[in-house]
């Protein structure tokens, strides 16, 4: 009974999430009722979800829900169990602070035309997301996955008036349709191994070994072009670029999950996978980590380079997931427990984080109008909330003490130095690249942080916008610091989350979970304990500059003012200047596009630089393959006559042509 | 009552030549209303023992095909203000000497199908073929709208004719969708002829080859 009554609090959650905005729909363009009442449903609904999730984690392991339908397979299955409850917790958190910022960020007197499609959308791609994750059944899976991809691009194009935004929206389109047909792929040769479109453990007998690499293949590339793993992100920067700030924390913070989720759950079949496919996860996160950041520290849209920053995240996610798949090949439970609780807890923070961020920088769009960082400096003179804000988050990602991203990272970073100590073997190459790329992927976050919180918060004004910025309104002021306070209390006391991470664990390999205790493996406690002692000493060391400060009776000027008679903003770092170092290091993968000008006058006069760091895969590769195939299919505008004559005559020979074919 | 089956056929197959042979819009609109109200019968005389949904079946095609459709088209013929197919892709003789070798091999071609014993020695299939065949022939050989109207309300008789012997596999709620899609497609064709002869002054479809990018 238990069992179901946390199933049924998600469904309702669920269900008043994704009709949130519907009602809203009826409401007059310029009232904020609509909003109001959208939000209060949204976080009535998250509520409600929660509610499950935590009854579920209270009182243990689901039964799933079925009904009988005339859908394929007969049965309609819900079901929570460990890993779900992990993804779905998310969707209900973001969704509805994101709900909350909403009214401050788009609000619906400022945006009349699109405010009430944008909160339609906005629930019906949360309780989509849902569906995902409780889908007890590859066809609930499916439906839940479309309609959350489709509801997806509604909110993409938001703005749909502007070519941008327009371009952005078609990339993602196709990108979520290919990933479509992957899953449908996946689906049908799960069905033929297993007889049903359940979530069934597959024998390793049941399965041959071709049908389990096609399923593996297709998972990898539905899944992965769902989460931005690092060839098949093409969609995602100018996506989440574009998107409005709440839906691009949604976004980031949320949809990628959910190709993350896919594929736990897909591998979480197979109790003896291949290594191969381990060190290929593990390969593949690693690439996507080091090459997302090297492309993030190139960027000078702010949201852009966040957007870059989830393609490092998931592939940090991937790493952990690749070591699991590792252990568990291979029989070793620490590093299947390491490995998942880490991947898993990275899942978290990263939505926890990545929203803040977005949020963040959601809140200087607001009052700047702009994502350049160039325009920017000095804001956090003017926003100091959203500075502090930006810089937990910025803390949090770059995987420092002592906040939650630092946890993650460390039990993955645990659990690849387990790998070390087995000697040669397959695990042990993996983990020999896999532990540095970690370690530089942290590197470059710090590097690519240090720029962006120091370009757009530190300084002083390069442009009359950032003089002008006011500090946000508490409507997006207090989802910001909540989210704060989540990343806090997870890199203050993981031991808090070992028990869910536990149940995960046990959800995903129940072979050998039952003797692995987190707290065993990883020392949780201590990580507690120094988080403390550094945020004392940092509280200390900050109490001893200010005293410091105001003891002194220096003279002030402004920021990079280096004692010029007349300073200028311009003399300051730029984005640019600040990442050329790095950028150059990356230069045979970023292939940054340059202008310049090339003679300097010999007396000062006019010079100009323009800095650019295109997406590789999506500029040089894809879009090119696509021109050709255009020009490919170009031949067959001769079959386009325009005569309706000759259109049914082609039916006609179709028609022939398969009475005569046998 | 089966004896009644072959005759009704074969009548329907020689309107296939009426509407293949008559450039009188007029005539060919009467061809095609004649056509659909003999095949409406049919249900009844191959299964006799019908039950009273199929029997609502009847009436409704009937009704559909033999009064509404007709009436409706004449209409659009008089707001059009045509009364000929002027200038057609393929001349009348040719299109009747066509239609006989079509209709010919729609007999030959059914021989040769696996038919199951009951329906291997009536005419239905090679008529189901022949009928197809002149639909398919009055679409892409006229150039008047309305004529590739009627072109396709032919097919769709033929298609019928295929649906009467499936008529007990095949769920009432598949037949009454058909109809409803003859009935919507046909209503939608009218709208169109209504433009096309607005827009253009005359309903010959060669002018929308501008469209088609």
């Amino acid at each position: 009974m238990g069992a179901i009554v946390s199933v049924i609090l998600v469904l309702l959650g669920i269900i008043v999430v994704g009709l949130s905005g519907l009602p809203g729909l009826l409401g007059a363009r310029t009232s904020m009722i609509g909003q109001r009442g959208a939000m209060a449903l949204g976080v009535v609904g998250s509520a409600l979800g929660l509610a499950g999730v935590g009854w579920f984690w209270a009182t243990g392991d689901g039964e799933p829900l079925s009904l009988p339908t005339s859908l394929p397979g007969g049965v309609v299955r819900v079901a929570i169990d460990g890993l779900s409850a992990i993804f779905v917790a998310p969707v209900f958190v973001i969704s509805a602070l994101g709900g909350v910022y909403g009214l401050g960020y788009w609000r619906q007197t400022e945006h009349p035309r699109d405010g009430r499609k944008l909160r339609f959308f906005y629930g019906l791609m949360s309780a989509a997301m849902g569906l995902v994750v409780i889908a007890g059944d590859g066809v609930v899976f499916l439906i839940g996955w479309e309609i959350m991809a489709l509801a997806a691009f509604f909110l993409v194009t938001t703005e749909d008036d502007q070519e941008e935004v327009r371009v952005a929206g078609w990339i993602y389109l196709a990108a979520a349709h290919v990933a479509t047909l992957c899953l449908f792929g996946v689906f049908a040769l799960l069905h033929s191994a297993g007889g049903t479109f359940a979530w069934v453990r597959l024998e390793p007998g049941g399965v041959t070994r071709p049908m389990a690499t096609a399923i593996f293949t297709l998972a990898l590339l539905g899944f992965g072009l769902k989460a931005g793993m690092m060839p098949l992100h093409i969609w995602l920067p100018s996506a989440h670029a574009i998107a409005p700030s709440h839906v691009s924390a949604m976004m980031s913070g949320v949809i990628l999950k959910m190709g993350i989720y896919g594929l736990v759950r897909v591998t979480s079949l197979f109790s003896n996978p291949p290594v191969a496919w381990g060190v290929v996860v593990l390969a593949l996160g690693a690439i996507s980590g080091v090459l997302g950041v090297a492309f993030a520290i190139g960027q000078h849209d702010l949201k852009r380079l966040l957007a870059y920053h989830s393609i490092e995240n998931i592939g940090i996610i991937l790493m952990g997931l690749g070591l699991a798949l590792i252990g568990r090949s291979l029989g070793r439970a620490d590093w299947v427990a390491l490995g998942l609780a880490g991947a898993l807890l990275h899942v978290w923070n990263h939505s926890l984080f990545k929203a803040l961020l977005f949020l963040s920088a959601g809140s200087v769009v607001h009052a700047t109008h702009t994502r350049e960082m160039d325009q920017l400096g000095g804001l956090s003179r003017t926003m100091p909330w959203t500075a502090l804000a930006f810089l937990t988050g910025a803390v949090a990602i770059c995987g420092l003490p002592p906040l939650n991203g630092f946890v993650s990272e460390f039990l993955i970073y645990v659990g690849l130095f387990g790998t070390l100590g087995t000697g040669a073997g397959p695990s042990f190459l993996g983990a020999s690249f896999a532990a540095p790329a970690l370690a530089l992927i942290g590197a470059l976050a710090a590097a690519c942080f240090a720029k962006a919180f120091g370009v757009v918060f530190l300084g002083t004004a390069r442009t009359r916008r950032a003089v002008h910025a006011d500090e946000s309104p508490a409507t997006m002021l207090v989802p910001m610091f909540a989210l704060v306070g989540c990343c806090a209390v997870i890199g203050l006391m993981p031991f808090l989350v070992a028990p869910t991470l536990e149940r995960g664990i046990a959800a995903w390999a129940p072979e050998l979970a039952t003797t692995t205790r987190l707290c065993a493996l990883a020392p949780l406690g201590w990580i507690s304990v120094m988080g403390l002692v550094l945020l004392g000493l940092l509280l200390l060391a900050s109490l001893a500059l200010g005293s410091l400060v105001k003891l002194g009776t220096a003279a002030t000027g402004p920021v990079w003012g280096c004692g010029y008679a007349a300073p200028t903003a311009r003399i300051q770092y730029t984005a640019s200047s600040f990442a050329a170092t790095l950028v150059g290091m990356f230069r045979w993968v970023l292939l940054p596009r340059v202008k310049r000008s090339r003679y300097l006058p010999l007396f000062p006069g006019r010079a100009a630089y323009h800095g650019h760091v295109p997406d590789v895969v999506l500029d040089d590769v894809v879009l090119p393959a696509f021109r050709l195939g255009g020009w490919i299919f170009s031949w067959f505008r001769v079959f386009q006559r325009g005569s309706i004559q000759m259109y049914v005559f082609y039916i006609f020979l179709a028609l022939v042509l398969l009475l005569l074919w046998r | 009552m089966a004896q009644l089956l072959d005759p009704i056929l074969i009548m329907a197959l020689a309107l296939n030549f009426v509407a293949l042979g008559v450039s009188r819009i007029k005539g060919v609109v009467n061809a095609v209303a004649l056509q659909g109200i003999l095949l409406g019968f049919l249900p009844l005389l191959v299964h006799p023992e019908i039950h009273p949904r199929g029997i609502l079946l009847v009436v409704v095609t009937i009704a559909l095909k033999g009064y509404v459709i007709p009436w409706f088209l004449l209409h659009a013929m008089r707001e059009a203000n045509i009364q000929h197919e002027v200038n057609p892709v393929v001349g009348y003789m040719s299109s009747l000497f066509l239609g006989a070798v079509g209709t010919g091999l729609a007999i030959v071609y059914s021989s040769t199908l696996p038919l199951a014993s009951e329906h291997a020695e009536m005419l239905f299939v090679p008529a189901s073929l022949a009928t197809v065949w002149t639909g398919f022939l009055m679409l892409t050989t006229r150039r008047k709208a309305i004529m590739q109207v009627l072109g396709y309300l032919i097919l769709e008789n033929g298609l019928f004719l295929f649906g009467v012997l499936l008529l007990e596999a095949m769920p009432f709620l598949v037949e009454a969708g058909v109809l409803l899609d003859l009935f919507t497609a046909v209503f939608v064709m009218g709208i169109i002829i209504h433009h096309i002869s607005r827009e253009f002054a005359s309903i010959s479809t060669e002018h929308l080859s501008e469209l088609k990018e």
